[in-house]
């Protein structure tokens, strides 16, 4: 239990919890209205925000925040106007993303930070700030999905329904899209970029077994998502591991036993 | 009175006319079945009413606020996975009424309860929507379009994938709203739906309107069965229908 004194094991922990949370919360909107593929558009193009950041000499999350939203409110729009497409567009997207991403950090003189860290998560090397920045997206997550509880529940079940009811299912649409987002970039310490839709959807897909409502599916989905951090970063200092890919190892297996289990 | 009024009403997607020339008046005590095959437009008039689509010739006129329309789409059983109980669904028709900060207010609740117990699915208030039958699902969203005090409910095919047995029970109960509320239902089961309908609108391409009791009478004159596949080309001729003279 000594290693829990570090600080730097602390904070981890810390990340693991509330990434978990918006996970939870994020992974229950992104599985019932089933944009797991635009969410992964969102979190590989906002790549492109990183290197922009670093190149401009920015806070790297916050590079990447102003990205992501940038990228969720085009996709908004192409998915609202042109569902024809939309798969492949958000493939250019992903891979554009990324490619700006690389030029700018080439771009950068004397640049040498281990890029990985960004695509595959380092939540051992997360600093206070970065923890503040996390806290703060988690409770603007929260509130806005309590806010708007009726509406986003209402549009992601019976969009034309709550579109006759006079909800203006093209804004909810976007702010869902937005809080994908945001929740995006609050991952990339803990889990990365690439990782990230795992932590979405797998807490979700068991989640689902077990519960009745939205609302309790956000709840299960955090708790469990909670656990596999924990326990991923247990298993990842056991084995010396990298922590985001031991996460999500963890999370599968439990995916595969809880499923197997209720057959 | 006409609580509905659709003058030279003509719509078309892309280059194709799907309605040509409709004239039809909806009463406040009406119940009308929208009959016709597959592709003749039933659907999409269904659309124009709700103001889901604008048409590009003729008008439609309403002597009511669009929330006083009622409406039950056509697929119910799509997203049967959603994680929403049957109160919730139903609580979806009231989403616009009260300005709560957090989720739905009591009185919300309790008008959405009173909804469900119409249509005799309040003990499944609680169940999670995708683990009741095709019947019971149904019953739960013509609850949600009661749930605004509609003054006309519009159905797309409300018995499709239902059960003989679901399917009657369905009517009996649009039977039974229809004494307060103007039905109208888009189907296919003919036969059902003649003994519940008070007239039919019979829609491919163009309109043919019945009276029930003047088509009956005229049945009966002909003294001879009819199948539903005559019956349906019976309707949609505006002539008087040509006898049985298929093998069956």
């Amino acid at each position: 239990m000594e290693v829990l004194q570090y600080e730097f094991i602390q904070n981890a922990l810390i990340t693991g919890i509330l990434i978990s949370i918006a996970a939870g919360v994020i992974g229950s909107l992104v599985v019932v209205n089933r944009i797991t593929f635009i969410t992964g558009g969102i979190a590989h193009s906002s790549y492109g925000g990183i290197g922009l950041a670093i190149y401009l000499g920015l806070p790297v999350l916050f590079g990447a925040t102003v990205f992501a939203i940038i990228t969720a409110i085009i996709i908004a729009i192409l998915t609202l106007n042109n569902k024809k497409r939309i798969d492949s567009i958000i493939g250019i997207m992903w891979a554009f993303g990324m490619a700006l991403g690389i030029i700018f950090v080439d771009l950068t003189p004397g640049y040498n930070v281990d890029l990985m860290s960004y695509l595959f998560g380092s939540i051992i090397a997360v600093s206070s700030a970065d923890l503040y920045y996390m806290l703060f997206l988690d409770i603007f997550i929260i509130s806005i999905v309590l806010i708007f509880y009726k509406e986003i529940l209402a549009i992601s079940y019976d969009s034309e329904f709550a579109r006759l009811r006079g909800v203006n299912v093209k804004f909810f649409y976007t702010l869902i899209l937005i809080l994908v987002s945001l929740c995006v970039v609050a991952a990339i310490k803990a889990v990365g970029l690439i990782l990230v839709i795992a932590l979405l959807t797998i807490p979700t897909f068991v989640a689902e077994v077990f519960a009745k409502r939205l609302s309790t599916m956000m709840i299960i989905s955090s708790f469990l998502a909670i656990l596999f951090t924990i326990l991923g970063l247990v298993f990842s200092y056991l084995y010396d591991i990298s922590s985001g890919a031991s996460i999500i190892i963890t999370a599968v297996v439990f995916l595969i036993v809880v499923k197997l289990l209720k057959r | 009175m006409n609580i509905i009024n659709v003058k030279n009403l003509f719509f078309k997607y892309s280059k194709i006319n799907v309605l040509e020339d409709i004239n039809l008046n909806i009463k406040e005590d009406d119940f009308l079945a929208i009959i016709g095959p597959n592709g003749g437009g039933k659907s999409t008039l269904l659309k124009l009413l709700l103001g889901l689509l604008k048409p590009q010739k003729g008008e439609i006129n309403l002597t009511l606020k669009t929330d006083d329309i009622g409406y039950v789409p056509q697929n119910t059983n799509l997203n049967i996975d959603f994680p929403i109980t049957a109160l919730e669904v139903v609580l979806m028709g009231h989403i616009k009424k009260q300005k709560s900060l957090f989720g739905y207010s009591k009185a919300d609740k309790l008008c959405a309860m009173n909804s469900l117990k119409q249509v005799g699915m309040d003990e499944f208030a609680n169940s999670k929507i995708g683990d009741l039958s095709g019947g019971q699902r149904q019953r739960v969203f013509i609850a949600r379009s009661l749930c605004a005090n509609p003054k006309v409910i519009l159905l797309d095919e409300p018995t499709a994938n239902i059960d003989v047995k679901g399917q009657n029970d369905i009517y009996e109960l649009l039977k039974e709203l229809n004494k307060n509320i103007c039905i109208v239902v888009v189907s296919h089961d003919i036969s059902v739906l003649l003994n519940y309908a008070k007239n039919v609108a019979h829609i491919n391409k163009n309109l043919v309107y019945h009276n029930i009791e003047n088509l009956n009478k005229k049945i009966d004159n002909e003294n001879e069965h009819m199948c539903e596949v005559e019956l349906l080309a019976a309707l949609g001729s505006s002539h008087n229908h040509s006898s049985c003279n298929h093998v069956h």
